[in-house]
């Protein structure tokens, strides 16, 4: 995808030059992609010998032929996924795996994984881990990208630490702790980021946002509970227990059939993001690239969006405040960039969450719904982001935090609400757990 | 015979440097940022990213060239220049809606036909029932259409491409049953005057026409907060969704708009040649996203320039005023014509990243 200007690559010995990812796959380097690279329409066989067909003898496409060795590929990975199926009628996790039939189709013996497991599910990253080991077995070298630090020790036998682009440190995994790999990572010490520290909450006064049965389709069954001021609330659960459906429910985007929402000790009606805000909710959603960001826009026209209303004078756009405002947010959140006027797709993901928090805290919410806000953010900018967190909630606001990392739950609320089915199940204040395994515990069995 | 546009404007150069860049949307705020890289990031931060200005640099370039080669042939005076601008009007005024239409991801292909709609309705109501009334009927001609494409996108859900695609057939349709195929002709010579045929001291109405729905269009894109969400809304639907932007309705509004501005293009046609017919605007859809896209909108939503999208249009009419002047048949400045928009779209192509 890039070419080195400088540098040397060798495969087996031997120094490879790889101007194009065929030339990669050529010598046996396969990647996959954290997005994935495959066309949903097509069916998996289709997709994993695209434009490596097998031929019949008129030269047309054999695509009972292309099933056969896509069937022996998933034997050998003991995966059982159809070939014949099309990619959009399988489940994201899935995709994974068919990504990694395609990489093995083509005889790889390096395989590039790039944050494998941001899409999938508990079980999901348990039958990967599994897939890895196996083809480790086999003789495949594996890289194995990944923010999640739980997970690198999983899988890896060497770390490799970058950062701002120079190699930092190479180690072997079981020569290197967690806590000076973060030291490497982020470049310094990091003071407890994610050690809790008990804060105090007004558990008695009116709720500043209290939930009743609230109900939408079969994701949202019955959901009710409180959240006061000054309060950090974890929401925890299992892909599809109804966290983000909840969050869409309460900022309008798919508003609820049934139940209450009260706010100030005030029922209020939100059937829209516009009724959401005026109601002091704003959300900030799980995917930052399809929903919270125009990637194509800059970082000031990004922030600036929800507030077009307050920077109106006169029917324009007050462009001197607005530009104000973005320097003081790039500035108070540390946001990197050469200039407000770059165009967000090429900030670094932590950055780009940054930009997403920034426009919500620019409007100045009561409640602050964030969607798994650290996912696919380096750990340095995921401290900052968990302090911006509880700086939040020191003033007085709401904060309702949905995260899948329990640690990071952990880190921030003063109570945890568990979701399973659609409902809420379990309310623990924070100090009654007293280990993440705990918490795990309760999520999985909820 | 449909009108084709041809145009040229003298005017210009000066405005091309004025600092609103192809792509820039905010010159605005204490000091002119480095914007140059804006869109093409992989160029160097500092350099002049010429790619941004094709449609002014080729605009520029045509006309020098047709100012050298055909400058004894008529092409200067100051004649030919106001023809080649008034020609033109009703493309530079459809192609200020379409931008707005094709910043908000979608598009619309019904322009035309509404264009000859419009002006058989305007024309006959004017007739009948006098100025005020044609007025009034070309405009809610264009509206109701409008409403209507934007409904059927916006709360059905079909594809703007195949909404408007059918409605370009059904208005084409009713301008020709309404008039038995004939012209309608317009005798009130007010009409004729304020739509096309008049001018006040030596600046003919049409030009008028085009300046006011270029600083309107500009200024409501770039500098209103509801510009802003028109590109939000093309840029990702959903996030702008997620930001509070009524989408629908923004696309809604954009459609309605495009129409009623296309209703006013086929009033400007009637106005400039004193009759109402089916056929003024037939095919004029085409002309319109041509000099939008070539003006520096991409076809994909997400951001405009309306100075593009006017200069776009004055250079599709340049072209077709200089290639008549160099006495070329109709089927050879076709293809050039095409062949020069080709050209200059390519030129004009970001590098796609990776």
């Amino acid at each position: 995808m890039y070419t080195p200007d400088e540098g040397q690559i060798t495969v087996d010995g031997r120094p490879v030059q790889i101007p194009t990812p065929e030339a990669a796959r050529a010598v046996g380097i396969s990647m996959i992609f954290q997005e994935f690279s495959l066309i949903p329409t097509l069916t998996v066989a289709q997709n994993i010998f695209l434009t490596r067909e097998p031929r019949s003898g008129g030269g047309l496409l054999d695509d009972r032929e292309a099933e056969r060795r896509a069937r022996a590929i998933f034997a050998d990975m003991q995966v059982d996924i159809d070939p014949t199926a099309t990619v959009e009628s399988l489940a994201t996790g899935y995709w994974q795996l068919t990504e990694i039939a395609k990489a093995l189709s083509q005889d790889a013996s390096v395989l590039i994984m790039d944050e494998p497991t941001a899409s999938l599910t508990a079980n999901e990253t348990e039958a990967l881990f599994a897939l890895v080991g196996r083809l480790k077995a086999r003789g495949i070298s594996i890289i194995y990208i990944s923010h999640r630090m739980e997970e690198i020790y999983r899988v890896a036998d060497r770390i490799t630490v970058l950062r701002d682009g120079r190699l930092v440190i190479a180690a072997e995994a079981a020569k290197i702790t967690m806590d000076q790999l973060i030291e490497q990572i982020i470049g310094g010490k990091m003071e407890g980021a994610f050690a809790w520290k008990q804060r105090e909450v007004g558990f008695d006064g009116t709720p500043l946002l209290e939930v009743r049965n609230l109900r939408r389709g079969r994701r949202l069954q019955d959901v009710s509970f409180k959240l006061y001021p000054g309060e950090i609330l974890g929401l925890a659960g299992l892909m599809g227990s109804g966290r983000t459906e909840l969050a869409r429910a309460l900022f309008g985007i798919d508003p609820i059939e049934a139940g209450e929402i009260i706010i100030n000790g005030r029922p209020v009606t939100i059937k829209s993001p516009q009724d959401a805000l005026a109601a002091g909710i704003c959300l900030i959603p799980e995917d930052r690239r399809a929903q919270g960001l125009v990637l194509d826009h800059t970082v000031r026209e990004n922030m600036l969006l929800p507030l077009l209303k307050t920077l109106d004078r006169f029917g324009m756009i007050d462009d001197a405040r607005g530009t104000q405002l973005v320097e003081s947010f790039v500035q108070s959140l540390h946001i990197k960039t050469d200039s407000i006027f770059k165009q967000v797709r090429f900030l670094s993901g932590g950055n780009q969450q940054k930009v997403v928090i920034a426009k919500w805290l620019a409007a100045a919410p009561n409640i602050l719904i964030m969607d798994e806000p650290t996912a696919g953010v380096d750990i340095g900018a995921k401290t900052e982001i968990l302090d911006v967190i509880r700086k939040l909630a020191d003033s007085g606001k709401g904060v309702i935090v949905i995260s899948s990392e329990l640690t990071e739950v952990l880190a921030v609320s003063d109570r945890v609400l568990v979701m399973h089915s659609g409902r809420s199940k379990t309310e623990l204040a924070r100090q009654e757990i007293h280990t993440e395994q705990e918490l795990h515990h309760v999520v999985q069995s909820a | 015979m449909s009108s084709k546009a041809p145009d040229k404007d003298a005017g210009t150069p000066e405005r091309i440097g004025a600092g609103i860049t192809a792509e820039g949307q905010h010159v605005a705020g204490t000091e002119v940022p480095l914007r140059l890289g804006a869109s093409a990031p992989t160029a160097a931060r500092r350099g002049f990213d010429w790619r941004q200005y094709v449609v002014y640099i080729g605009f520029v370039v045509i006309f020098l060239v047709f100012a050298v080669t055909l400058g004894g042939s008529g092409f200067l005076s100051p004649n030919n220049l106001l023809n080649i601008v008034s020609q033109t009007a009703t493309i530079s005024v459809m192609a200020v809606a379409m931008t707005f239409v094709i910043a908000a991801g979608e598009i619309d292909l019904s322009v035309g036909s509404v264009a000859g709609l419009a002006s058989v309705t305007a024309a006959m109501a004017v007739t009948q029932y006098g100025l005020l009334a044609g007025i009034v009927a070309g405009l809610l001609t264009g509206a109701v259409v409008g409403l209507v494409n934007g409904a059927l996108v916006t709360r059905i859900g079909i594809p703007s491409f195949l909404v408007t695609l059918g409605m370009l057939g059904i208005a084409n349709g009713a301008a020709q049953w309404i008039t038995a195929t004939a012209p309608v002709p317009i005798l009130d010579d007010t009409y004729n005057s304020i739509f096309g045929a008049g001018s006040v001291g030596p600046i003919p109405t049409l030009l008028i026409w085009t300046l006011i729905a270029l600083g309107i269009g500009h200024l409501v894109l770039r500098k209103t907060p509801y510009g802003r969400q028109v590109l939000a809304t093309g840029g990702n639907e959903a996030a702008a969704r997620f930001s509070g932007v009524k989408t629908r309705n923004i696309k809604l509004q954009v459609l309605l708009v495009s129409s009623t501005v296309a209703a006013l293009a086929g009033m400007l046609y009637a106005g400039r040649l004193h009759s109402g017919r089916f056929q003024w605007g037939q095919g004029d859809e085409l002309s319109v996203i041509a000099a939008v896209i070539l003006g520096g909108t991409s076809l994909f939503g997400g951001n405009g320039t309306i100075i593009g999208a006017v200069i776009g249009s004055l250079m599709i009419g340049l072209i077709n005023n200089g290639l008549i002047l160099l006495g070329l048949e109709s089927s050879q400045q076709e293809i050039v014509r095409g062949a020069i928009i080709i050209l200059a779209v390519a030129l004009a192509r970001k590098r796609s990243v990776a």
